[in-house]
């Protein structure tokens, strides 16, 4: 592949310490080295922002979308987003695209890529649905992507922590990793997607699973250690019970102080918080519903076992889809929304409701208010991860609109002064001044995320990291995003450039090229389990597929054929 | 002798994939655990007129078949979508998602309009799930769990053959580790149906009534029992009081639907009420539904289309981009019409299938064929070309009635082309008879 270099530049590239200088970035191979020769084609970034690529580690891209899609034919005539939603015709180079919480995924790809990302992680799958996933992410242009595998429900899972035995849990998370070609662990409403077989849920940590002698607590636990023991570059990932409901701040808190008790086995937190904004209310009832913010900020300003994504909302409509099918039956009853659900045999529940979210309903304006007080109150950007929970809180194609917010005091009252009165004693934004600068920013939507991740090779730009890099029509020594965040939105909306393992697939906003993404994989169960431990498991899941699932075990795991591309990640062995 | 295990069945929306194969001297000799229709479908290249080669009518509708070579029958395939104003591109059901991939793209590419066999089947369920959702569970879920079954509308007796041991009435699971002894099993139709004869419960209720008991269960349910007539869809008051307590006493229910929901008066409104119905029922105990899908991979069709193209049936590409409005856009509409002037299927049967008045257009109009099987649309096809049987001759993908995919097996050699290959080679002859590189 022909050498490339990035001239002119204003850099960021926060885990190398580069702080907005005029570096040049050289490409070899679709990766970053340290200097390429003199026939090198020239980018010339012209003084504008150079970043790393963006890497949404939270997103749901793939899988439980396409019932969403299914379901939702308006939202593929939904345009409000110029650019980048709705319906749009095939062009010499592009396929179709439609949509905008749920777009097809050329529409995924495509859009994304736009936006200066290049690495994508969908946040919910089980094992037994990953081959629909990955046929998603093959079908899904340009991107690199990833997984995360829930397990909070699994019946294995629960059934091993009631047994005590820890190694055929670690046999059993390795397993499920590599029968789903999965890269991490995801656990929702611990228990309670398998509580909700039966049409209930749980209320907290210490509620009992109806069908095993084990609580949410032991779940949360035992995964972590699971994890941490199998040295996985991932934390366990976690959507707390009791999502959305007035003081489930209380049950949040309690499940970041649980895991103070489990080490990290590197350099990373022992566990990531998801969607955050969802899990941080205070109050009784939707009457005396506030925002505790300022509780979860001050945790995790004095606490560095944890990491967190904000959830943010985008006003508007949305489309909810959460492994939290409890939630979302409350939400179509709540709402008179429709309703999907989905209960996966042994596995994990599963539901999708449409929702829309306005400015003039003081609940959600709070919860608005929400998503950017935690990250503006939580001093480590380290800790903070970028995300609306696409499409859950919003669209990602809204994600300017939001790290615009971020960076803008002004932008934040304006949108505040539409509010209804009913909001103002709930939320403390008004009197929240912080605007993330754009090294902050850099951190919160690439270097954190892929840090979180444990993805080396992504979320910088230092020699060895893959040739991700975005570039945007913004000049950071001259720009005051705090004033011209309307300019600095488009801009961040229509990258400049966006190069992908070292080709541009984008410039001037418009898409340039189709290369095929790879997807990261994490095999623990290869060389992380002795020979001894796979067979016992084995001897389990043989009589567990004969009995309970509805499926062969032969016929189980993702086939090769399902990921052309692999990257596979193998943790050393502890 | 080799023997190939958990073969997957490539007959109905059931999926089983447990068939044990026997392969002598690439000639399937026995299939082993398959029903009737699996064993059928299985070795039926060996059994049905299969379709030898490519084939051509050079002198219209009542000219005879001639055979040609692959190459000829793809350019000739390609040339007449090419030249139309209007095609339509529909069928793909019985087919590998693969395939289905390369559909939408052809689609795509001659600016056609794409449908699946749901227009003639559960395309109302799709409608349904628009207007309220899909409460739905894996089929291993309702083995496990299930203390009530309802089918409504369908005959699995017949249509599915192991449904009722691999998944339902007859499965054991783990909470009904009895099997049938710990559930109750219901049938709601106007036949008393081979599945009807074994249920607890028949509701033969008169046909086409289907959204009034709907409707009068959820006004049970809700609790206004009082303001319901003596007699509701043909069936005394009691009946239907004694199925509405059988719901509300079950742990975890489940209805089963068939035709006899999305094809009978109300259509899609009957499916939107179930859905209605389980929403009011899950206040107090878990209910779901599963469309009992037919074509082994229809819900393949639904799936692959939606997400390549936003939608999951009676997409228009016209525009350049897709549209969606059936009821104007699916098969059979812009066939009444007399709309569509090229017409090309693949993996479905339309000519047994279609109302007349759509199969009379269908003979006027230009019309390809890619099939394994010699069938009534090979009749008033102008270009036929054979393919191998998914699943049998050739792996690949399919989506099981509860959206559970899972890889068919590729068991014997064969030297006719896949659909995905075909698809593939006249996309190439589309672009480059356009010679615009596409767009």
């Amino acid at each position: 592949m022909a050498e490339m270099v990035i001239k002119n530049g204003v850099v960021y590239d926060p885990k190398n310490g580069v702080d907005g200088e005029r570096n040049e970035i050289c490409i070899k191979d679709g990766k970053i080295v340290d200097n390429v020769g003199a026939g090198a084609k020239v980018v010339d970034a012209e003084g504008c922002l150079v970043l790393p690529g963006g890497v949404d580690g939270h997103t749901h891209c793939a899988g439980k979308i396409n019932t969403a899609r299914i379901m939702s034919p308006h939202d593929m005539r939904y345009a409000p987003v110029a650019g980048l939603s709705g319906p749009e015709p095939r062009t010499k180079l592009l396929r179709p695209q439609v949509g905008y919480n749920t777009p097809n995924t050329h529409g995924i790809g495509y859009r994304y890529s736009k936006l200066g990302y290049t690495t994508i992680a969908e946040a919910a799958i089980t094992p037994m649905m990953a081959r629909h996933m990955h046929e998603e992410f093959e079908s899904i242009p340009i991107l690199d992507k990833l997984a995360l595998v829930l397990l909070g429900s699994n019946w294995q899972v629960m059934q091993y922590i009631q047994d005590g035995d820890s190694e055929m849990l670690k046999s059993y998370m390795a397993w499920a990793l590599l029968a789903s070609r999965g890269y991490g662990v995801k656990i929702v409403n611990p228990g309670g997607g398998s509580n909700w077989t039966w049409g209930k849920n749980v209320s907290g940590l210490d509620d009992k699973v109806i069908d095993f002698d084990v609580t949410p607590a032991d779940i949360l636990v035992g995964l972590a250690e699971a994890n941490e023991a199998l040295n996985l570059p991932h934390s366990i990932h976690v959507h707390c019970n009791n999502l959305g409901i007035p003081g489930n701040i209380t049950t949040t808190l309690a499940t970041m102080k649980l895991l103070e008790k489990v080490k990290a086995s590197q350099d990373r937190q022992v566990m990531h918080l998801t969607h955050m904004q969802f899990h941080s209310y205070t109050g009784t009832s939707w009457m005396d519903f506030a925002s505790g913010s300022d509780q979860i900020a001050d945790y995790m300003n004095s606490h560095d076992h944890l990491t967190f994504d904000m959830g943010q909302m985008i006003f508007g409509p949305a489309m909810t889809m959460t492994a939290d099918g409890p939630t979302e039956y409350r939400n179509a009853r709540m709402f008179d929304a429709k309703w999907s659900n989905y209960d996966q045999e042994l596995e994990d529940a599963g539901g999708i409701v449409p929702l829309s979210y306005t400015p003039q309903h003081f609940a959600h304006a709070t919860m608005w208010s929400i998503g950017l007080e935690l990250a503006l109150l939580v001093k480590d950007p380290w800790k903070v991860m970028f995300t609306t929970d696409n499409p859950n809180g919003g669209a990602f194609v809204n994600y300017p609109e939001a790290q615009v917010l971020l960076m803008s005091d002004k932008k934040r009252q304006e949108v505040i002064a539409g509010f209804p009165d009913m909001t103002m004693d709930r939320i403390s934004l008004p009197n929240i001044d912080r605007e993330l600068d754009w090294g902050e920013m850099t951190v919160m939507t690439r270097s954190m995320p892929a840090k979180m991740l444990g993805l080396d090779v992504k979320g910088h730009l230092g020699a060895g990291a893959d040739a991700d890099v975005a570039i945007y029509d913004v000049k950071p020594d001259k720009v005051d995003v705090s004033v011209e965040h309307e300019a600095v939105k488009k801009a961040l909306s229509f990258a400049k450039y966006t190069i992908k393992g070292g080709e541009i697939v984008v410039q001037d906003g418009e898409i340039m090229a189709l290369p095929k993404g790879k997807v990261y994989w994490v095999n623990a169960y290869e060389n992380g389990i002795v020979q001894a431990e796979k067979d016992r498991l084995m001897t389990d899941l043989e009589e567990r597929f004969k009995k309970y699932y509805s499926i062969q075990l032969s016929n189980y795991m993702v086939e090769d054929a399902y990921v052309p591309r692999p990257v596979e990640i193998r943790p050393e062995v502890a | 002798m080799p023997v190939i295990k958990d073969v997957v069945c490539t007959f109905c929306g059931c999926l089983c994939d447990d068939l044990e194969v026997t392969v002598e001297d690439n000639k399937i000799t026995k299939v082993g655990k398959a029903c009737k229709l699996g064993r059928a479908k299985t070795m039926g290249m060996f059994l049905h007129e299969r379709i030898e080669k490519p084939m051509i009518r050079k002198n219209g509708k009542d000219s005879e078949l001639e055979e040609c070579s692959y190459d000829e029958a793809i350019t000739k395939a390609a040339e007449i979508l090419v030249a139309a104003k209007r095609p339509m591109s529909y069928g793909w059901c019985s087919t590998s998602c693969e395939a289905i991939e390369k559909a939408v793209v052809l689609a795509e590419e001659t600016g056609s309009l794409l449908d699946s066999t749901a227009n003639v089947c559960h395309g109302p369920s799709a409608l349904a799930t628009q207007e309220k959702g899909a409460p739905s569970c894996s089929l291993g879920t309702a083995k496990n769990y299930a203390d009530l079954i309802i089918f409504w509308g369908c005959n699995p007796v017949h249509a599915h053959p192991r449904h009722q041991t691999r998944y339902s009435t007859m499965a054991k699971g783990a909470f009904t580790p009895n099997g049938k002894k710990d559930k109750k099993m219901v049938v709601v139709d106007p036949r008393n149906t081979d599945t009807a004869k074994k249920a607890d419960l028949l509701l033969q209720l008169k046909p086409g009534s289907d959204y009034v008991l709907i409707e009068s269960l959820r006004a049970i349910v809700n609790g206004h029992a009082d303001i319901l007539p003596d007699e509701i869809a043909g069936l005394p008051k009691a009946k239907v009081m004694e199925l509405a307590d059988m719901c509300k006493a079950s742990k975890f229910g489940i209805i089963y639907f068939g035709m006899g929901i999305t094809q009978t008066r109300g259509r899609y409104k009957s499916g939107d009420n179930v859905a209605s119905l389980l929403s009011d029922l899950n206040q107090t105990n878990k209910f779901v539904m599963i469309g009992m899908r037919g074509h082994y991979n229809v819900t393949g069709f639904g799936q692959v289309a939606a997400w390549e193209a936003g939608f999951p049936m009676a997409i228009d590409f016209s525009r350049g981009s897709a549209y969606y409005n059936p009821g104007e856009t699916g098969t059979n509409d812009v066939l009444m019409r007399r709309e569509v002037d090229a017409f090309i299927t693949g993996a479905a049967d339309p000519g047994a299938h279609f109302p007349q008045e759509s199969i009379k257009h269908l003979y006027k109009i230009p019309a390809i064929q890619v099939d394994g099987y010699a069938n009534p649309t090979t009749e008033f096809s102008d270009v036929v070309i054979p393919a191998a049987i998914a699943g049998v001759e050739c792996d690949g993908t399919a989506y099981r009635m509860d959206g559970q995919p899972i890889r068919m097996k590729k068991l014997i050699e064969t030297t006719f082309k896949t659909d995905e290959e075909i698809l593939t080679e006249i996309i190439a002859k589309v672009r480059e008879l356009k010679g615009n590189g596409g767009a």
